[in-house]
């Protein structure tokens, strides 16, 4: 194709997407636009797989049944996600082999939020209320965008997500609630987990390298800013009701904005653990890869019996 | 590295009689049988289905979009299939 009929195909494309036609797997695409969802869809993907472990720590020490089969079901939830999004993801033309492999070494990012350690009950709670009430903030508008499969698999993820938020946001309820042990324990994790929940949301506006290209692809509805500031705005209340203190001395209404106003983000801490020197990096890669090599084995096996299967069949067949 | 990688399977659910089975998504599975457990866990894990078919992908022929211009241009000047090309009298409230 000569670089003209490829530009006139891109123009055909971007009008596509302004009329806010979906663009399905088989049609044509600009290179860039496959490359950035395989990308953005990935990463997404590996949040989920790894979001496991930091819940997966607590679901044996969970103080009741009730508490239990909630965490366990929110936890097979997040495997469900990242399955569904790998399996979008491939209908762009990458394996799922492909995908494993570059997170596994380390190639693909997956949400930084997932390399700080859970260390109490409490934790729990945080991370429903805070780190899944920002994830669906990040999401509600993906529903919408533009590459089919990723929509489709975002409405399922949507639905599912709220669950989760009210089920963390009742630990915390019931923590705050409890003896003073309780309540200090739901405060630690408040204090832990706020600032890292804001980091979430992405880089400020100024240095976000995709902001652009993304607003056109849909990939990508509001700026990281303005999902900071409805994150935070939404969230304040909810922890004032609860009696529980947000860490961070300098919110504060702001009657003429009608939004907080908030104090600086540490960013330096956001990239050191983005470059891989957070609290647990080591050990979650360490746990995923673990998981992939140790369960060879059982991939390998389920592949024989269905094959030896599929001959047996064959031979009574003739 | 396996030798073999599980292939990859379409998902159709059913979400209650009287409905078709819609395309729900894809999954890997060694086998038929396993792929339709997998489904069960992956897609109706809310009651979402009263039956689930899976068919592996790779047997599945698709139409490409860059030729829907001949592929479905035929129908594009059929307007006597449409009820509305018939004229009718005023009086005819119903047909």
């Amino acid at each position: 194709m000569s670089e003209e009929q490829i530009k006139n195909l891109e123009k055909q494309f971007d009008e596509r997407i302004a009329r806010d036609e979906k663009i399905e797997p088989k049609d044509w695409m600009p290179e860039k636009y496959r490359k950035t969802h395989i990308r953005q869809m990935s990463q997404h993907a590996h949040s989920e797989i790894v979001g496991m472990l930091p819940e997966g720590n607590w679901i044996t020490r969970a103080p009741s049944l009730r508490r239990k089969v909630a965490l366990l079901a929110k936890v097979q939830d997040e495997a469900g996600h990242g399955l569904y999004l790998y399996s979008a993801t491939e209908t762009l033309g990458v394996s799922r082999d492909e995908l494993y492999e570059q997170l596994h070494t380390g190639k693909a990012k997956y949400s930084s939020i997932f390399n700080y350690p859970t260390v109490t009950w409490a934790d729990m709670g945080a991370i429903g209320w805070l780190v899944d009430g920002a994830a669906i903030i990040n999401q509600v508008p993906l529903c919408n965008t533009s590459y089919g499969p990723y929509a489709r698999a975002m409405i399922r993820v949507c639905k599912e997500e709220s669950f989760h938020q009210r089920q963390g946001y009742e630990i915390m309820i019931k923590l705050a609630n409890g003896t003073p042990e309780q309540k200090e324990m739901a405060q630690d994790a408040l204090n832990r987990w706020w600032w890292p929940s804001l980091m979430m949301l992405g880089p400020t506006d100024d240095v976000s390298v995709h902001t652009e290209q993304s607003m056109k692809w849909k990939l990508k509805r509001k700026s990281n800013d303005d999902l900071r500031q409805q994150f935070i705005d939404q969230t304040v209340p909810q922890a004032d009701l609860i009696g529980l203190t947000i860490p961070d001395p300098d919110l504060k209404w702001n009657d003429e904005r009608g939004s907080y106003d908030f104090g600086d983000i540490d960013w330096d801490e956001f990239w050191q653990v983005v470059k891989g020197h957070g609290p647990c990096n080591k050990e979650r890669m360490k746990a995923r890869v673990g998981a992939w090599e140790e369960g060879e084995w059982v991939r390998d096996a389920a592949m024989a019996h269905a094959e030896k299967k599929k001959e047996r069949n064959q031979k009574q067949a003739v | 590295m396996s030798t073999k990688n599980w292939p990859l399977w379409e998902i159709f659910v059913r979400s209650k009689n009287g409905l078709e089975h819609r395309h729900f998504g894809s999954l890997h599975a060694a086998d038929a049988e396993m792929a339709l457990e997998n489904a069960r866990d992956v897609y109706t894990r809310r009651n979402e289905g009263v039956s689930i078919w899976v068919v592996e992908s790779k047997h599945i022929t698709a139409s490409n979009p860059e030729n829907n211009g001949e592929l479905f241009e035929p129908a594009q000047d059929k307007v006597y299939r449409h009820p509305t090309f018939y004229d009718l009298p005023d009086e005819v409230k119903h047909m």
